[in-house]
């Protein structure tokens, strides 16, 4: 194999005729041997730790709750028919609905990062397998795969290219995905008939709303007993299965993730931390504000935080190291902020439920401001001392 | 509660730069640096909650329809509003020059630090489109001193936030064509679609 992909490194190394497609010939090399180059010149760093590896670690860490998700979305499928199925037809459905989004979101990547590789002349970059494993995770089930394609590529080119590639990006592009496809085709994700895949014969009898949609009704009783009383019991929300985007469901399967993320170091559990607080902060503000005890204010945080894509958010995008804030300070300060303006903006907005990945975009674009005052504060602490 | 309620909005919901792309010059020009884009963004603010207060007393007692009748009940007809544009100006550039007067006279350290700036936001379209919503949304004078301030504020936060990406930017590989303008352009739009997810807020 190693010799048949040498035989073909004649053309793409220099005045060869396929020159411009290095790029491909590199990745290519790259994803089944460890290439061969050495660095050439600056600090060498001997270090597992290297971006593929980080990136592909993000992958794994996602992986229960993608799995997780196509499992929900067969079984919320099933459910909304009203038939029985063995857990093999459920993963079957939930594979058949999920892996298309999956394959259109990586391929739409894959294209673009080529694409902008070989026009660019620089490698292929691994960042655009995280984006676009994360992508379907935040969409609904009975997304158009043409849209996930259009918000895909918008995402990826002017979340992500534009400002030179992996590392360089001001937004989290999975987010800018989302956030387009938000405000473009709205009909496709929020309202209610969105977040379970119907079976033909009975689409006119049943809907099914997200926990939080259901929040939001007027209702008489207490909004905890009205969501039980709805089918939504806080153990149900834990465990993930009720109707929501793809990956978003499960909290369970999050907290899995988010464990591995912080015990290989890879994500920060300041963010992590900080998002908790600032929802628990602003939700406890809440419940002492809340009209009366029906009202969405006065829903406790351990339900505000298993709902929508709080957890989610919180654990895997948020956390992305190139967006967020860099100072330690600075990440408990931005994680905090988006707990705070996520509930806000799910509680307030009868728009808008999904407050979570807006709250984070929002905060993508002041992280840079909070980075700059907190690095001048220890400017200043620093020159007092030195005085 | 109103008066609350009315602030937060000017400052998030309908951002006088991210919602209705008003003062875009300065704000593109003058968002390298975030010590510059501060200076600048506090000039605003600074100015709007002058100028916004004043056009509204020359609004209410000299140009609106009626509005003479102070002086004599004869004028109750006449209808000076078609030299709104003119006379807000004025009163922006006037009230412009007396506080950079008055700000040199009282404090040296201010006037360096807002330095050419001062001058600058006379033309500063942010500043008379505030006197124009206050005009059309019927502000009473507490209403438009609070929209001043606060659309003030939304404009100081959205520059410095810009300020400080670009200033991270300049680590960034921007193909040729965008660098500069372009990729700032790129920016405010995502910006915008950032601060549209505060549209329909109701406190």
């Amino acid at each position: 194999m190693l010799r048949f992909l040498q035989k073909f490194k004649t053309h793409f190394e220099e005045k060869g005729k396929l020159h411009r497609f290095y790029p491909v010939y590199e990745m290519v090399e790259a994803i089944l041997f460890v290439p061969p180059a050495r660095t050439q010149k600056g600090a060498h760093v001997r270090d597992a730790m290297d971006m593929k590896r980080v990136m592909f670690l993000v992958v794994i860490a996602g992986v229960p709750a993608f799995l997780f998700g196509i499992f929900n979305t067969g079984y919320q499928h099933f459910l909304s028919a009203g038939l029985k199925a063995t857990t093999g037809e459920i993963i079957l459905k939930g594979l058949l609905i999920v892996l298309p989004i999956y394959m259109v979101t990586l391929a739409v990547g894959a294209v673009w990062e080529i694409l902008f590789a070989v026009v660019r002349r620089h490698d292929v970059y691994e960042g655009f397998l995280v984006t676009s494993f994360l992508i379907p995770m935040i969409l609904p089930p009975t997304i158009p795969l043409w849209q996930v394609a259009v918000a895909t590529s918008f995402g990826i080119v002017i979340g992500k290219e534009v400002f030179g590639g992996v590392g360089m990006n001001i937004f989290n592009p999975a987010l800018v995905t989302r956030a387009f496809l938000f405000f473009a085709y709205p009909k496709s994700i929020s309202g209610d008939s969105v977040w379970t895949l119907f079976s033909q014969q009975i689409v006119d009898t049943y809907t099914t709303a997200t926990p939080l949609a259901v929040v939001s009704e007027v209702h008489s009783g207490t909004s905890v007993s009205f969501l039980a009383e709805k089918g939504y019991s806080f153990w149900q929300m834990f465990l993930g299965l009720i109707p929501g985007s793809i990956g978003e469901t499960s909290t369970l399967a999050i907290l899995g993730g988010a464990a591995f993320l912080i015990i290989t170091d890879i994500a920060s559990w300041r963010i992590m931390l900080g998002v908790f607080l600032g929802g628990f902060a602003i939700t406890t503000l809440f419940n002492i504000l809340a009209p009366n005890p029906d009202h969405v204010l006065a829903l406790p945080f351990h339900y505000q935080a298993v709902m929508g894509g709080f957890a989610f958010g919180a654990v895997f995008m948020a956390t992305d190291p190139v967006s967020a804030a860099d100072t330690n300070l600075g990440k408990y300060i931005y994680g905090f902020l988006i707990g705070v303006l996520a509930l806000v903006i799910r509680n307030l907005n009868p728009a808008y439920p999904e407050g979570m990945m807006l709250a984070i975009l929002l905060m993508n674009l002041f992280a840079p401001l909070i980075d700059y005052f907190v690095v001048s504060i220890h400017k200043k602490r620093r020159m007092k001392r030195a005085r | 509660m109103e008066l609350i309620n009315l602030a937060i909005k000017a400052i998030f919901v309908e951002n006088i730069l991210l919602a209705f792309f008003l003062g875009m010059c300065s704000y593109l020009a003058v968002s390298k640096k975030v010590s510059t884009a501060i200076g600048l963004g506090i000039a605003v603010v600074f100015v709007l909650a002058i100028t916004t207060p004043v056009n509204w007393f020359v609004y209410t007692y000299v140009l609106k329809k009626g509005a003479l009748i102070w002086i004599s009940p004869a004028y109750a007809i006449v209808d000076l509003s078609f030299l709104n544009f003119i006379v807000f100006i004025a009163v922006i550039a006037s009230m412009v020059q007396i506080v950079e007067m008055i700000v040199e006279k009282i404090s040296q350290k201010l006037y360096y630090a807002l330095g050419i700036f001062l001058p600058l936001i006379t033309v500063n379209c942010a500043i008379l489109g505030v006197a124009l919503f206050m005009v059309e949304r019927n502000y009473s004078l507490a209403e438009s001193s609070v929209f001043g301030v606060a659309s003030g504020i939304g404009w100081f936060l959205a520059i410095i936030s810009m300020a400080a990406i670009r200033e991270k930017l300049r680590y960034s590989h921007i193909p040729k064509g965008l660098k500069g303008l372009g990729i700032t352009m790129l920016i405010t739009g995502l910006v915008a679609m950032a601060f549209m997810s505060f549209s329909g807020i109701n406190i």
